[in-house]
C-alpha cells in the first residue's frame, strides 16, 4: 500500500475538509466516530473533490454518516441504500459513490439488494459498520447476531445462525471484500481508499463497536489482527479463507477483476427521430 | 346507481359512427395478434382510425387468445357494443370470450370447416355460423400460415381493399421471399372466400378516398414511453410486471438510442429506490409497474416527497387488489395513489383520457415533476397500455422543463428554502460549494435532521404550497359541452363516456362532460368552474367501490346529489350500456326537477 502514503497536511485536501462539523447523534465511544475518520482520511489520501463524492444511506445509526461528511449526501429509507446509490452511480458515472450503513439495513431489510449489488459489480463502495445489534432501536438482535443473545425482543437469544456477510459477499460475485476495524481509523482509511479505487461493486465490512448495547465489543480491539497475507484474486481461496478464520482479520481479502456493470453514455439520436417507429 | 354487468344487445339510438368490430380468435400459437396488427396496419393504409385489443387466458402460452377490432372513419377510443363477426382459427377454449366478444344475431360466426360446430355458448347470441377451409387452404404450400388466410377474409368482409392487405403483409416481412410470395397467396384466397358468401354478412365500410398523412400506430404503453423520453427521462430502473412489462421493453432499446439507460432491477423495493438516486444526481428518472409493484413502492414515493426528489411513477393498472386479475383492466389504484402513503404527504397524480394521451399526460407528468421536484404517478391501464390505436400524432406537452438548480459555490444555499412558491433550487452532485444531504428525516430548511414543530410545519406547509400554488393550465380536464348535466370521468374510461354523450346528444338529451387529467392536486376552482350551471353530476369510473366519486365528495362540493356509475373489471365499460344508463339517469334529473 505504498500509494496511500502521501502526507495528508501537504495535500489540497485534508481530512477534516470532508466533515460537515455537525455533531452526530452517536453515543460516546461509539465505533461509527472511527469509520466517519477512516472515511474522510481515506478521500485525502485519493484526493476527490468533497462535490464530486456523493454518500448514499439507509435508516440505522451509521446511516446518518452521510450528514457527517462534506460531500453530497443522500439519506434515504431503511434498507434501499445500494438501490439508491446504484441509481446515482449508473445515472452519473462521473460521481464517486459511496454507500454506507448498518448491519441491519444491509443484511436483513437490505438482504436483497445487497445480493444483487454484489452480482451486478455498479462501480461503487458500500461500506457496512457491523456491530451486531440495532441500535436506534434500543437494542434488537442483527442477521450478525449469535443466536444466544439475548434481547426484550428475542429472550433466550434469537436461536438463528447468524449470517456471514463476507462469504456471501464472495459468493455473490462482489468484486472487492475485505474487513476493517474502526478502533484503527488508519487502517481502516486505507482499506476504504483501495476500495473506492478498486473497480466494480467494493464491499468494506468494518467492525464498529455499539459500546451501549453490545459493551462486550469493546474487546475487539484485543481480537483483530491485521492479516498477514496479501489479497488473493481466486474466489475459492478467498472463500475458504474466509470461512475459517476467527471474524477478525483485517484488511483485504479478496480483489476481482470481473467486468463492470456499465454502459457508454453517448448523447444519442434526437428523441424526435424515434417518431418514425409510429408514423403511418 | 346500477349498471348492467352484462352488455345489452340493443344498442342505444344509434348515432355512433359507423365502424367494424372484429375478433380475431384462436388458440396460442395461431397468429392471431399478428393477423389483428397486420389488419390494423392494412386499415390505416386504407385511411381509417383503428383500435386493436389484445385479449387471452391464462396460460403463459398456448392458450386462447383475441385480438379484438374496432375500425372506422373516425377516432376510435373504446371498443364498440357488438362484434360484426368472430373469426376463429379454431375452437379450443373460445367460450371464454363469450363475455368479452359479444355477438349478437346480425354478426357473422366464423369457424374453419374441420373444427366442428362452434361452442354453444357462441351460437346462442343467435350470430350467423359460417365454416371456411382455412387450414385446408394452406395444406400443401410450403411456408404458408392459416392465419394470412383468416386476415384475407377478414380484411374482405370490412372492406379492406386487397392491396392494402398486402402492403400490410409485405412491410412486415422479416422472413425469406419466397414464403412471403406462400403467405400472400393464401392471403388473396382468403380474401376470395368473401365474395362465396351468401346473403348473412355485415356491412362493409365505405373506404376514404385518400389516407390522409401524419397519422400514427402506437399502443398506450409505447405512447408513456415515448412521452417519458421526448420530457428528458434518461433512466428507467424496473421489474417486469404484467401489463407494464411492453413500456418497459419498448424503452430499453429506445433509451439507449437517445443514451440513456434502463436498468432492470431485483425487486420494485429497487426500482423505485433507483431512480430516485438516479433523480437526486439530476437525471429525470422514471419507473413503470402495476398495483402490486406500486403497493411496494409506498415507502420510497413518501421519500421522494419529503427529500424532493422529482420522479415519475406510470402505474399501467389491472383488476386487483393483490394479484387480482393481472392481464385485465379496471381503474382500482386511485384511491391508492391520491392517499397511498403515510404521513401527510402531497404528490402528483395524472391519468391519461386516451392511448393517444398517454403520450401527452406522460410527458406532462414528467415536466412537472421536474419542475414542482415531486413525485408524480401517471395512472394508465391495461385497457390502454396494451391497446394499438390508429391516432392523430399527438400533441405533446412541450418536452424537457428545467428543473431549478443553484449555482456553484452559492453562499449560504438553503437546499429546502421556504420560498414564496414553495419551490427551491436544488443542488445537483458535482456542483462545488453547494454540498446537502437529501433526506427523508423532516429538516430545517438547510436540510438539517429536524423535529422541531416549527421545521416540521414549515416544510409540510412548502411541499403542500409549491404543488397547490402551481398554475397548471387548461391541461387539467378535458371540458366539453354546455349541458346542466354532467358527467365526470377519468382514465381511459373517457372514451366510451365520450360517445355515449354523442350518442345522447343525438337523442335530444345534452350532456357535459370533465375528464380528469390531472386528479391531484385536485383543482377544486377550476372544476366548480367548469361546472358551472350544472345541476347534477354523474361520475363514472371502472372500479367497484366508486373510489373517483369518494375523492371528489372528499375534496370539493358537487352540485346536486352527485351520483356514482361503476362496475370493476374485467369487461370494459361499453358506450350502449352507458348511453341506456345516461338516458335513465337524465330523465330521472328533469323528472325530479318539475317535482322540485
Amino acid at each position: 500500500m505504498n500509494e496511500v502514503a502521501a502526507p495528508v497536511e501537504t495535500a489540497a485536501f485534508a481530512a477534516a475538509d470532508y466533515k460537515s462539523g455537525y455533531k452526530p447523534v452517536w453515543c460516546p465511544g461509539c465505533g461509527d466516530y472511527g469509520v466517519l475518520g477512516g472515511l474522510t482520511r481515506a478521500l485525502a489520501i485519493l484526493q476527490l473533490p468533497p462535490h464530486q463524492v456523493a454518500v448514499v444511506s439507509g435508516i440505522g445509526c451509521s446511516s446518518r454518516i452521510p450528514a457527517y461528511t462534506s460531500c453530497y449526501g443522500f439519506h434515504g429509507v431503511h434498507g434501499r441504500a445500494l438501490a439508491a446509490g446504484t441509481g446515482l452511480k449508473v445515472a452519473r458515472p462521473d460521481l464517486t459513490v459511496i454507500v454506507a450503513g448498518g448491519d441491519g439495513d444491509g443484511y436483513s431489510i437490505g438482504g436483497n439488494h445487497f445480493l444483487h449489488a454484489c452480482r451486478r459489480n455498479v462501480d461503487l463502495t458500500y461500506i457496512v459498520m457491523d456491530n451486531h445489534v440495532y441500535g436506534m432501536t434500543k437494542g434488537q438482535a442483527s442477521p450478525t447476531t449469535e443466536p444466544d443473545w439475548n434481547s426484550k425482543l428475542t429472550p433466550g437469544g434469537t436461536g438463528v445462525r447468524s449470517f456471514h456477510p463476507l462469504v456471501i459477499a464472495l459468493a455473490a460475485g462482489a468484486n472487492f471484500v475485505a474487513r476493517a476495524f474502526s478502533g484503527d481509523s488508519g487502517g481502516a482509511a486505507e482499506i476504504i481508499a483501495q476500495a473506492i479505487r478498486h473497480p466494480g461493486f467494493s464491499f468494506v465490512e468494518v467492525l464498529s463497536p455499539c459500546v451501549t448495547f453490545r459493551p462486550e465489543q469493546k474487546d475487539w480491539k484485543q481480537a483483530v489482527r491485521r492479516t498477514e497475507i496479501p489479497a488473493t484474486a481466486d474466489p475459492a481461496q478467498a472463500a475458504r479463507r474466509i470461512m475459517t478464520d476467527d471474524g477478525f482479520n483485517i484488511g483485504v481479502l479478496y480483489a476481482g477483476d470481473r467486468p463492470v456493470y456499465g454502459r457508454t453514455h453517448g448523447t444519442g439520436i434526437a428523441p424526435a427521430e424515434l417518431e418514425g417507429e409510429f408514423a403511418l | 346507481m346500477p349498471l348492467s354487468p352484462v352488455p345489452q344487445s340493443a344498442p342505444g339510438p344509434d348515432s355512433a359512427p359507423r365502424s367494424f368490430s372484429l375478433a380475431i380468435a384462436g388458440s396460442g400459437g395461431a397468429g392471431v395478434m399478428t393477423a389483428g396488427t397486420l389488419l390494423l396496419d392494412a386499415a390505416a393504409r386504407a385511411g381509417l382510425y383503428g383500435l386493436m385489443v389484445r385479449t387471452s387466458g391464462p396460460q403463459i402460452r398456448g392458450g386462447e387468445a383475441a385480438a379484438l377490432l374496432r375500425l372506422g372513419p373516425q377516432p376510435l377510443a373504446t371498443l364498440d357494443d357488438r362484434f360484426d363477426m368472430l373469426l376463429a382459427i379454431d375452437w379450443q377454449n373460445l367460450h371464454r370470450f363469450a363475455d368479452e366478444v359479444p355477438l349478437g344475431p346480425g354478426s357473422l360466426l366464423v369457424g374453419d370447416s374441420g373444427e366442428g360446430d362452434p361452442p354453444a355458448a357462441l351460437l346462442a347470441s343467435g350470430a350467423h355460423a359460417v365454416a371456411l377451409p382455412l387450414k385446408k387452404t394452406v395444406k400443401g404450400v410450403a411456408g404458408a400460415w392459416v392465419n394470412m388466410v383468416a386476415l384475407g377474409f377478414g380484411g374482405a368482409i370490412v372492406g379492406l381493399p386487397l392491396a392494402a392487405l398486402e402492403a400490410a403483409l409485405r412491410a412486415s416481412w422479416k422472413r425469406s421471399p419466397p414464403a412471403l410470395d406462400a403467405n400472400l397467396a393464401v392471403l388473396r384466397h382468403g380474401f376470395g372466400f368473401a365474395a362465396g358468401l351468401d346473403g348473412h354478412r355485415p356491412a362493409a365500410l365505405s373506404m376514404p378516398a385518400t389516407a390522409p398523412p401524419g397519422r400514427w400506430s402506437i399502443s398506450g404503453n409505447e405512447a408513456a414511453g415515448f412521452g417519458a423520453i421526448r420530457a428528458g427521462v434518461r433512466f428507467v430502473a424496473a421489474y417486469p410486471i404484467t401489463p407494464a412489462t411492453e413500456l418497459l421493453e419498448w424503452m430499453a432499446p429506445a433509451l439507449e438510442k437517445v443514451g440513456g439507460t434502463l436498468l432492470q432491477a431485483e425487486d420494485e423495493l429497487a426500482s423505485i429506490n433507483m431512480i430516485i438516486g438516479a433523480a437526486y444526481g439530476g437525471v429525470p428518472s422514471l419507473t413503470a409497474t402495476a398495483g402490486p409493484g406500486i403497493s411496494l413502492m409506498a415507502e420510497a414515493i413518501g421519500l421522494a416527497v419529503a427529500a424532493e426528489v422529482p420522479i415519475v411513477i406510470v402505474d399501467v393498472m389491472r383488476g386487483g387488489p393483490s394479484t387480482g386479475i393481472p392481464a385485465k383492466s379496471e381503474q382500482s389504484d386511485l384511491s391508492f395513489a391520491v392517499a397511498g402513503l403515510h404521513g401527510d404527504a402531497p404528490r402528483l397524480v395524472l391519468a391519461p383520457t386516451s392511448i393517444g394521451d398517454c403520450l401527452t399526460t406522460t410527458e406532462w407528468a414528467v415536466r412537472l415533476a421536474e419542475t414542482l421536484q415531486a413525485p408524480a404517478i401517471v395512472l394508465s391501464d391495461q385497457f390502454m397500455g396494451q391497446s394499438r390505436a390508429v391516432v392523430d400524432r399527438p400533441a405533446g406537452a412541450g418536452g424537457p422543463a428545467p428543473r431549478l438548480v443553484v449555482a456553484g459555490n452559492t453562499p449560504d444555499y438553503l437546499r429546502y428554502a421556504d420560498t414564496p412558491s414553495g419551490i427551491s433550487s436544488m443542488a445537483i452532485p458535482g456542483t462545488p460549494g453547494t454540498m446537502y444531504t437529501a433526506d427523508g428525516l423532516e429538516h430545517t430548511e438547510k436540510g438539517i435532521p429536524s423535529s422541531q414543530a416549527g421545521d416540521h410545519s414549515r416544510q409540510l406547509d412548502k411541499r403542500r404550497r409549491k404543488l397547490e400554488q402551481f398554475d397548471y393550465g387548461p391541461r387539467w380536464a378535458d371540458v366539453e359541452g354546455d349541458a346542466a348535466l354532467a358527467i365526470i370521468t377519468f382514465g381511459s374510461t373517457s372514451g366510451a363516456v365520450r360517445e355515449a354523450i354523442a350518442r345522447c346528444a343525438a337523442a335530444g338529451v345534452a350532456l357535459r362532460l370533465v375528464a380528469l387529467r390531472l386528479l391531484a392536486p385536485l383543482q377544486a376552482a377550476a372544476l366548480a368552474q367548469a361546472l358551472a350551471g350544472v345541476r347534477e353530476v354523474l361520475v363514472v369510473e371502472q372500479n367497484h367501490e366508486g373510489q373517483l366519486l369518494r375523492y371528489l365528495r372528499s375534496r370539493c362540493d358537487l352540485p346536486g346529489r352527485a351520483t356514482g356509475l361503476h362496475r370493476p373489471g374485467p369487461l370494459p365499460l361499453r358506450p350502449a350500456e352507458l348511453t341506456a344508463a345516461f338516458m335513465d339517469w337524465a330523465a330521472q334529473q328533469d323528472h325530479g326537477e318539475g317535482r322540485a
